[in-house]
Order: structure tokens, then sequence, then C-alpha cells
């Protein structure tokens, strides 16, 4: 009876066959076409264990290490296995609120889910760890973690040695096939950057199955896929941490820079930056406190000045412009100016410091008088060079040359965002002056003492003071002399950093002369009051105008004058003639490398220098408002100690007074009584007027500082009476 | 297995593509629950003769129904016919006997202890002899497949057992019984009648999927539009409109009451959620009838998507060529609810890939139309009517497993045939295809 429906058993195969299509499509989507679940599962059932390796040490010239690692403990959940915590007392060893409590375990969920091991408290303090391992019986699911972090002995060094800190989604697009993971470390500025690939080593990963309960089964395909932890390499710098120390001591206080290279290997020897900040507050816990603190403070306590930097050189370019003078054959060692005072021949007269003739007599004579007249003609010569067709072609050659001396370009020192400040360009001069043919030395008269729009960084000008020193040639400046263990590739890496660097082709008798020259400073020049005990030295000093408010202060120098050992660039800003501040600075660090130890006379010099405040006074109104401290690495700024900074005798003793240009103090005093709160320390110490003002009456002004908060009425009538006093 | 035998009328005629495709399927479900279970740290040698793990159990399961299977052939295809309503009774007896006997297995009283710690669950048996008494009622001279009646009463024979199992909370038996439409459909069921099921369903996901009131409109719209095109038909036959119009108000009725009252009245709260959760929505047990009377018992379980989401994955990370036998990441982490069970293809698909899954079904695929090819070949009546049964109860059973393990269908406890671990199932499809092939033997004989 059912014979005609026979062909109904097609239909059923039919249907069969269209569901199983069905079941094969969604199969080639999930198996095929989506990748998403092999992820899944590997997220699911793979654990990978980062093993950490140690990062690699950085030591200093002789072998003491500037930074080191030190262990850490972390306060780790597993969220799932937290039950029945005992959270009472756990929350009371934290000092946090319950609703604290559930805060983070929520975070923790939301960041590694509820069976991997979240950080609930990083960096735990010596005794919280103490407390919590005796208590942790209480809390199930809760565990101590290690964690290698980094810490700086000797608290200095902190804008050269750089930090670390844990990567972000940024840093981790940047390097997205070098294996970093959200949570790891990595340097983020100076050596630790510039050399993170060799000092973080070689991560270690195993891979364990793990079941759906969270716990691992066994070592995953027999641990082939996993990878052995390599230690990071050691580097071993030029460095020497005493004269760092020295350098950052010297510069508290003021906002400067110094920089100290060793010629012959382009070793840097030190660098400071000031306002600085102590290393140590940004690792471990102190980070999270401090970071914002710096990365807000208008004083720029990170910005490493010494290779960011833009100052004018003035005249410490000096040396500079008679040797290309020279070398062009426009001059001789004996040409002289006959300067009255002041530079005319181009109109409008350029003031010079010395009136009496003869002083720029010889070119020895003139760079030891640091004679503005005699270099700004030397500086005209050379652009006018009747050599060359116009000024135009005259500038390039003499851009050339100063390019040749590392001005103006970067050095390619091994640190990371080096600045090449300017020396500028003739595309400058033509958008100014229009076309080359209508502009001519003149026009740009005072690049000669290095200032117009020329600009050099602290680092390169220690890099110039290197170059005379090597009568000609310099080394690239780097840091890291060697590397532990090193590589083939990594001493091709390091290859430009031992090679010499001579650009230029000028004989070693002109360098014989600027360097008698730049010794007869230190004999009877500008920088004859400033001695190194036991050696002889060079040096050129220089006082650099500025749009910021007072002038710079600058100093180069290397010593010894025969087989030069050190060459030192300092610049404190805003205060003032380069032999008062910057000077003394620079001999005492010089002093501190050769001899390897400061006389008791000059450490006193330096225990007085270092109290000395030059700090912009709008600085200093900013931390007032802001209702902080600043940050000076090494020692943290304290306003009680600053109440001896009065006594000047100590220095004054030794140093020439010297009197400020009276419209510099005219624009000081303008800027002061614009600002609007009284500053907690006292104002500048090297003025005459200012050491008049009588101590009971500082005192007062001192403490009302001090009670800042409470005394915010008052401090009008008394920014009145302070400015009475200037 | 048929060389094992001396006997002339046994091999005779017996299919031997269909006992080597058994005999292979079995195979890779033990080799399946291997992999589930495999443990690197424990000797295979020893855990297989103590009979502690699930694959050498699953292995002695397989001897023990490979002597049913020789004893059924050994039989007289008489039997079958002589023993179909008596079965069947027996069947519903037992299973009316585990409301009494019932041990609790996974929340479901469906199982009888029988000795040595085995339990028998009745309902499965039951398929069984539901394909007996039904194949007997078809084939008996005196009944008209045609009509509405003999539809009705094959219905009700259906519908006991799945009635029953429903009442044991197996939701997953007593949907494989929809799967004896196949025979019915092939012995004379009006196509009418598929497709009004089939519409039903498509109803059922659209209002899950849509909004009621854009459902409402759009299902309006299309009863608009056919009047319209159907207007000259109108004129000359008033009955058309009204047949349109009464369509429209029962598909309307189903959309509005029926669907919302099966979800929260017939179906459990978990049930429901599971079929919300297959379109990516959230079921409120609020509304649930029966979940508001057991409010108070109410167990902390993991998400109701976690099963489909793990088997996704497993299946899913399997790729093109797979992990690799016994390198299945998710199978060897237990990631897998259920795995040596209901979810036994995830392991299949983790180790083997699309290769092997396609392989897989390849082999069911041909394995189904051998039997369909099988039925259509029978003389008698009983045979073709028992022979689709066996075709639908394997393809229901097949369809369902795999859809669930792939997120085409919601998750219901229903084992892959032959592959899944459980004596029970196993025994199950053994009997019905081997007495199949004892009835294909005799295929030239007319049974009554």
């Amino acid at each position: 009876m059912a014979l005609y429906n026979s062909n109904r058993g097609g239909i059923i195969q039919i249907i069969i066959g269209v569901i199983f299509v069905i079941l094969v499509g969604q199969l080639i989507s999930l198996q095929i076409i989506s990748n998403k679940y092999k992820l899944a599962a590997d997220n699911n059932a793979i654990f990978r264990k980062i093993i950490y390796p140690d990062r690699g040490i950085i030591y200093d010239r002789k072998k003491r290490a500037l930074l080191e690692n030190s262990i850490s403990y972390d306060l780790v959940v597993i969220p799932n296995e937290a039950k029945g915590v005992d959270t009472t007392t756990l929350c009371d060893i934290l000092k946090i609120s319950k609703e604290e409590f559930s805060k983070r375990m929520i975070e923790v969920i939301i960041k590694n889910s509820r069976v991997k091991a979240g950080v609930f408290e990083p960096f735990l303090s010596p005794e919280l760890y103490a407390q919590l391992t005796e208590n942790l019986y209480r809390f199930p699911g809760f565990s101590l973690s290690e964690r290698s972090i980094r810490n700086y002995p000797y608290n200095t060094a902190a804008h050269v040695l750089g930090y670390v800190a844990e990567v972000d989604v940024n840093f981790l697009q940047k390097h997205e096939d070098e294996g970093y993971e959200m949570g790891d470390y990595a340097g983020m500025t100076g050596l630790e950057k510039q050399y993170e690939s060799i000092l973080m080593g070689q991560r270690g990963v195993k891979r364990f199955l793990r079941d759906n309960k969270g716990k691992i089964q066994s070592a995953y395909e027999k641990g082939e896929f996993d990878t052995l932890a390599i230690a990071g390499k050691n580097l071993y710098t030029s460095i020497d941490v005493q004269v760092q120390q020295l350098a950052e001591k010297l510069l508290t206080n003021k906002v400067g820079s110094a920089v100290a290279i060793n010629p012959k290997t382009g070793g840097v020897i030190a660098m400071a930056s000031s306002p600085g900040y102590n290393p140590n507050l940004l690792t471990g816990s102190q980070r999270r406190k401090t970071i914002g603190r710096l990365l807000m403070d208008t004083a720029r306590p990170i910005y490493n000045r010494a290779i960011k930097g833009q100052y004018p050189p003035g005249s410490t370019f000096k040396p500079l412009g008679a040797l290309i003078a020279l070398d062009e054959g426009l001059i001789t060692p004996s040409y002289g100016y006959n300067c009255y005072g002041s530079y005319a021949a181009c109109g409008d007269p350029r003031k010079c410091e010395h009136h009496n003739p003869g002083h720029a007599a010889n070119l020895q004579l003139a760079l030891a008088n640091s004679c503005n007249s005699y270099f700004l003609q030397v500086f005209r010569m050379a652009i006018d060079n009747p050599k060359y067709h116009n000024a135009k072609t005259g500038y390039l050659k003499w851009k050339e040359y100063v390019n040749g001396f590392g001005l103006g370009r970067k050095l390619g020192i091994d640190l990371p965002s080096e600045n090449k400040a300017n020396i500028p360009d003739t595309a400058a001069y033509n958008k100014d002056f229009g076309n080359p043919k209508y502009w001519n030395s003149c026009y740009m008269l005072t690049l000669g003492i290095g200032q117009d729009r020329m600009t050099a960084t602290p680092l390169q000008l220690a890099n110039s003071m290197a170059f005379i020193a090597n009568d000609g040639y310099y080394i690239t400046p780097h840091f890291v002399d060697s590397i532990e263990e090193e590589s083939e590739q990594e001493s091709e890496l390091m290859e430009k950093y031992r090679t010499k660097q001579k650009v230029t082709s000028i004989p070693n008798p002109y360098f014989k002369i600027i360097k008698e020259g730049m010794h007869d400073v230190t004999v009877y020049g500008t920088a004859a009051f400033i001695k190194v005990p036991g050696h002889e030295y060079c040096a050129k000093t220089g006082t650099a105008q500025n749009p910021h408010g007072k002038n710079h202060s600058l100093f180069v120098c290397f010593a010894p004058k025969d087989n030069p050992k050190i060459a030192v660039a300092v610049i404190v800003e805003n205060a003032g003639y380069g032999a008062t501040w910057a000077g003394p600075i620079a001999g005492l660090m010089m002093e501190q490398y050769l001899n390897d130890s400061l006389t008791a006379e000059s450490k006193l010099k330096a225990d007085n220098l270092e109290k000395v405040d030059l700090l912009p006074q709008a600085i200093k109104d900013w931390y007032v408002r802001n209702n902080k401290s600043a940050y000076l690495a090494p020692l943290e700024y304290n306003n009680d100690e600053l109440s001896d900074v009065w006594d000047m005798e100590m220095i004054s003793g030794e140093t020439p007074i010297v009197t400020k240009p009276v419209d510099t103090l005219k624009k000081d005093t303008s800027i002061k009584s614009g600002a609007p709160a009284l500053p907690p320390v006292k104002p500048k110490p090297n003025k005459d007027s200012a050491l008049n003002i009588d101590n009971k009456q500082k005192k007062i002004v001192l403490k009302k500082g001090a009670v800042k908060k409470k005394a915010s009425i008052k401090k009008k009538a008394l920014i009145k009476s302070n400015v009475n006093h200037i | 297995m048929s060389t094992t035998s001396n006997q002339n009328n046994f091999s005779k005629g017996t299919d031997l593509a269909v006992i080597l495709l058994y005999l292979l399927m079995v195979a890779i479900g033990i080799l399946c629950i291997y992999m589930v279970e495999y443990n690197p740290n424990a000797s295979w040698g020893t855990s297989f003769i103590t009979a502690k793990t699930n694959y050498s159990k699953q292995f002695y399961f397989a001897i023990f129904c490979s002597f049913i299977g020789i004893f059924i052939l050994l039989m007289d295809s008489k039997v079958f016919t002589a023993l179909a309503n008596v079965s069947y009774g027996a069947g519903i007896l037992l299973m009316l006997a585990t409301f009494v006997l019932g041990k609790n297995i996974n929340g479901s009283k469906s199982w009888i202890p029988v000795a040595a710690g085995f339990n028998l669950q009745p309902a499965e048996l039951c398929k069984i002899f539901t394909a007996l008494v039904l194949a007997k009622f078809i084939s008996k001279p005196e009944t008209d497949f045609t009509k509405l009646k003999s539809h009705l009463t094959a219905g009700i024979m259906i519908a006991l057992p799945a009635i029953l199992s429903i009442m044991q909370h197996e939701l997953g038996l007593a949907l494989v019984y929809s799967a004896f439409i196949f025979a019915m459909y092939r012995e004379g069921l009006p196509p009418a009648i598929l497709i009004i099921l089939l519409s039903f369903a498509i109803l059922v996901i659209a209002t899950l999927l849509l909004d009621p009131v854009l459902l409402a409109i759009i299902l309006t719209v299309i009863a608009a539009i056919i009047i319209i095109v159907l207007i000259k038909r109108f004129k000359r036959n008033k009955n058309t409109i009204l047949i349109v119009v009464a369509i429209w108000v029962v598909c309307s009725g189903t959309v509005r009451f029926a669907v919302p009252y099966i979800f929260n009245n017939v179906l459990e709260c978990y049930q429901s959620t599971r079929i919300y959760s297959m379109v990516g929505k959230e079921y409120d047990c609020n509304m649930n009838e029966k979940s508001a009377v057991a409010a108070g018992s109410k167990k902390s379980r993991k998400p109701d998507d976690y099963n489909v989401k793990q088997s996704k994955i497993a299946i899913g990370s399997g790729g093109f060529w797979g992990r690799g036998f016994l390198k299945g990441t998710q199978t060897r982490g237990k990631y897998v609810p259920e795995q040596h069970t209901d979810f036994i293809f995830t392991s299949l698909g983790e180790a083997f890939g699309f290769v092997g899954t396609f392989t897989f079904l390849g082999l069911y695929l041909f394995f189904l139309f051998r039997l369909v090819r099988i039925a259509e070949r029978q003389r008698s009546t009983f045979s073709r009517v028992y022979a689709y049964s066996v075709v639908g109860i394997f393809f229901f059973h097949i369809a369902v497993n795999i859809s669930m393990t792939i997120g085409l269908f919601p998750v219901v406890g229903i084992p892959l045939p032959l592959i899944s671990y459980g004596g029970s199932s196993l025994l199950t499809f053994t009997v019905l295809v081997f007495i199949l092939l004892r009835l294909d033997a005799d295929r030239q004989m007319v049974l009554r």
C-alpha cells in the first residue's frame, strides 16, 4: 500500500543530506575560518610562566655599582581561592577600608580573571612584608610574590641612568615583536632605555597545561617550547661616581648642568642636571607617589638639561671662533685689535668688559681677557672672507667648521633624545634679511661671541673642549665603555664610541696657541682665582645673555694643560658671571677627578657652594603656590638649612664680588614684584644690596614664609617690604 | 564477527558494510573516551584490565554488546513481530517502575539499578520497543495509514513513552521520539504536517529573535500581501480568504500565547535559558512557573552557555588538521563538561581538526544512507517501518548531538550514537542495528 510513497525515501535522504551540509558548514566556520577559538583554547589551557632574568647592573669606572637589583614583594591574590579571608585583619595590616578591599578585588578580577593571580598590593614595605608573612595563613588565596626592582646605592645620576617602568599600551604597540607583555617592566629613559635590549637579558617562558580549575597539570609538550632565562649583561661606564655626586651637590639649589668628559676616550665622567631627583624615588612603592609630582614640577627635574638644554655659549665660543680664523689664514697669533671698550664697526656699538688699550694686543691676550671686540672682528673676517664670493658662502664655510666642532648637530651620545641645539642655517637669515646679496657679517655679528641664534647643549660644550684638548679630534661622547661578555654584534654597535671623529684638519700649532690663551685665562684672566691644586689647566668663562632674565653663567675647561684628562662644561642658569658660579663648580670637579679627592679648603668651598641658592624666583614662587618642596638630588630641598645661606663671606672672601650691570638688576626686580607670593627662602644672595638686610628682618621673613598658609594676608605687605629692600 | 560463526543462515544476507561501520564507530568511540581520560602519569595497561576507567568499561560494554548482537542475528525474525506489542507494554511498565525504583543520576530519576553497580535506563530501551510496535501497527493489513485515525493511534504510541520521559526530566530522550516522524512520513503521513511543523519551528525562532510587535506587523503584512495577490481567487471561492485569515490568527496566537506558554509553563527554567542563550538572549527565570515553585532550592551553577562555549573552543581550536592524538589542550585540561558522554565529539574535533570531523560525518552519512537503502529494499512493511525508525533515531541523535556541541542547538542530554560513553546507550543502538540486520537478512520474507 505504501509503494507509491517510495520517492519519499529520496526526500528523507535529501533532508539528512541538508542537515549534514549545515553541520559541515558550521564546522568550517569554527575550525577553518575563525581563529579565535584557538587563541581562546591557549588562553584557557596553556599557562605561560615568564621567568624574569636579572637585569644587568651599571658600574662606574672603578667598578662601583651605580644601581643594583633588590628583591621586593607584592601581595598577590587568586580571587577564586580567596574564600574565608580574615578581611578585617588584612584591611588593618594594609590600612585600607573594606570598600577599598572589595574594590581592589574587583580590579584584580577584571585584570586577571578569577583563576589567575593578580597583584593586590605592590611593593610591600619590609614591615608590611613581615606582618603579612606572619598572618598569611589567615588569608587563603593570598600569597607573596617576588619581584626584582632597581635601587641606587649612591642616590646619583638619575638622569643618566634613567628609570624602568611598567610598559603601557603605546610601548607594546611600538615593540610588538619583542616579547613584551602587559605588566612587564622596561627602561623608559636614560641608559636603561638606550641599552634595554642588553640590560634586560632574555626572558624565559615555561608553558604548563592547566585544567579547568586553574591547577597546573604538567609541562606543556614536555617543555619542548620552553625557553631559558638569560641574565642581562652588565654595563661598565666611564662615570666617576664621586665626581658625579660632587657635580650634583654643587648644583643643588641652582638650575643648570655640568658635564665632564675624558677627552682621550670620549667617556663621560659626570653628567649632572639640576634640579634633579633622587633615583630611588622612582623605584618600588616610591614611584607611584613621586612620578606625578616630578612630572608636574615647574623646574622640570626629570628633564636632562645636559643633553636637552639649549644655551647660548657666550664667550666660551671664542676659542673656537679663533681656531676658524687661524685655519683660514685670516689672522696670525700675533694679530691684535685695538679695543677701547666697545666694537662700533657695525654701527650700534657692542660693549666689551675691558677698556684699557692693549688688552687684545694679540690672540693670547684677547682670549685671556675675553675681549668681545676682538672676536667680533675675527668673526666678521671669517664671514667676509675675500676667498669666498659673498657673505653667504663665507657663512657656510664658517658653519661647516662649527658643525665640525660638534655644535649644532647631534653628537650621538648613548642616551635617548639628545638635542642638537642650534647653529643657524643661512635660510634663517635669508628669511630675516632677504637675499644673501644684501646681508653681511654685521647682521649676525654676535654669533662671533656665541650669542645671536647660536645655542649649544652642555654636552656639546664639554665635547668642544675635548676637541681642543685633543688638538683637533674628539671621540663621540658616551657612557658605556664596555659591555660584559661583549658579542661581536654589540662590539659593532659600540664601534662608533671607539673611533676618533676628526672632521677638521686644523694644524696642531694653532691648538697650542689657543691652549696657551686659555691657560692665561686661568693665570691672570677671567678665571684667575679658580685653581686646581697641583694642576695647570685651560679654561674659558662665559656670561651669556638670554631672553629669560639674568645672564647664564658658563664655564668650559680642560685639565691638565698638557696631556688633558678631563674636559668640563658647566652652566648655571640666570646666575651672572661665568667665573663666579660655573667656574668654581668646574674647578672642584676637575680637582676631584684628577686628585681623586678634595683638599680641606676645597671641601669647605664645595659645602658653601652647595648652599648657595640661585633658583629663579619664578620657580620658588611656583613651589610656594603649589605648597610643595622641590625635589633635589641627592639632598632634599630643605628650607631650614637655607637660613645660613646668607653667609656669603666664605665665597665672597675668595671670589671677587661681581657687581651686576644695572639694567639686569632692574629687570630682576620687575619680575619679582610681578610675582604673586612671597618666596619661602631669601632673595638671591649675590647682591650687594641684599647683603644689607639685617639678620632679624630676614628671620622674620623666613618664618612668615614657613607658615605661609596661615599668614596669607600678611604676605602682601611683606612683599612690599621685601621689594623695598631690594 | 561474521567469521566467528559457522552457521549458514548467520552470515547469509547479513549486511557486512553496516557491521563493519558499526565496529568502526564503536572503536572510534572507545578511542575518543581514551583521549578524554588520558593521564600521562597512569599506566593504561593496569587501568584497562581493572576497568576503573571509562574507556575500559566501554570496551567491556562493547564486547557484551557484540554478544548481544550475535545473539540477535541468531534469532528468528518472526520473534520481533511476535514480541513487538508485549515488549512495548513491558517497556512502558518499566518506565512507570522508575518512578518507584528510580535512582537519581544527574538530576533525572530515570535509572533502575541493576547488578554490579550498572544502571539501566528504560527510556533508552523503549525506543526499540516503540520502533517495533510502530512497525507492527503500520504493517497490520487492517491499518490504512492514509487515514487520520491511524496517524493519531501511531502518535499516541509514540507520545506515551515521550511523555513519561518528560516526567522523568529527560527532555532529550523525549525529543528523540519525534524521530519516528521519518517512518510515519514514509508510510503516508501527509507532507502538510511536515510543513506545519517546520512553520511552527520558524515561528518559535522568530519569536525569540524579533520584537513581538514587529513580528505581529510582519505577519499581518504577509497575510495582506497574500490576500492582494490572490484577490481574484477569493472572488471565485469565498472560503480561501477564511483559510488565510485562520492561518494568520493561528500564527499570531502562536507567537503571542503559545510560545511564551511553552517557555514559561512547559519548559524548566534552565531549558528556557539554554534556548534563549542560543540566540544570544537572556531568559528571565522569574517568568517561569516551574522555577517560581522551586525558587527555594536554587543551586549555584556555571553560566548556561559555559558548556557550549568550551565545546566550541575545543572544536574550533582543532583547526584544519587538529592538535594531534592526545594533544588537545581543552580535552587534557577537562574544560568541556560531560566530555566523555554528550560532548564526546569535542575530543575528536580538537584532536583531528576539520579533517577528522569531516571524515567522521562522512562515515555517519554513509551509514545513514546505507540504512535508508536497506529500508527501501525490504519486502515487508514491518521491516521497512522499523528500518526507517532506526534511521530516524540515529539521525536525530547525530544531528542534535553535533549541533549542540557546535552551538547550533540548545544543550539537551542526547548521546552520540555508538561513540558516547554509556552502556545503556550503546546497548540500545546495538540492539536497534542488529534487529534491523536480522530483519534485512530475511528481506525476502513478508513479515506480519
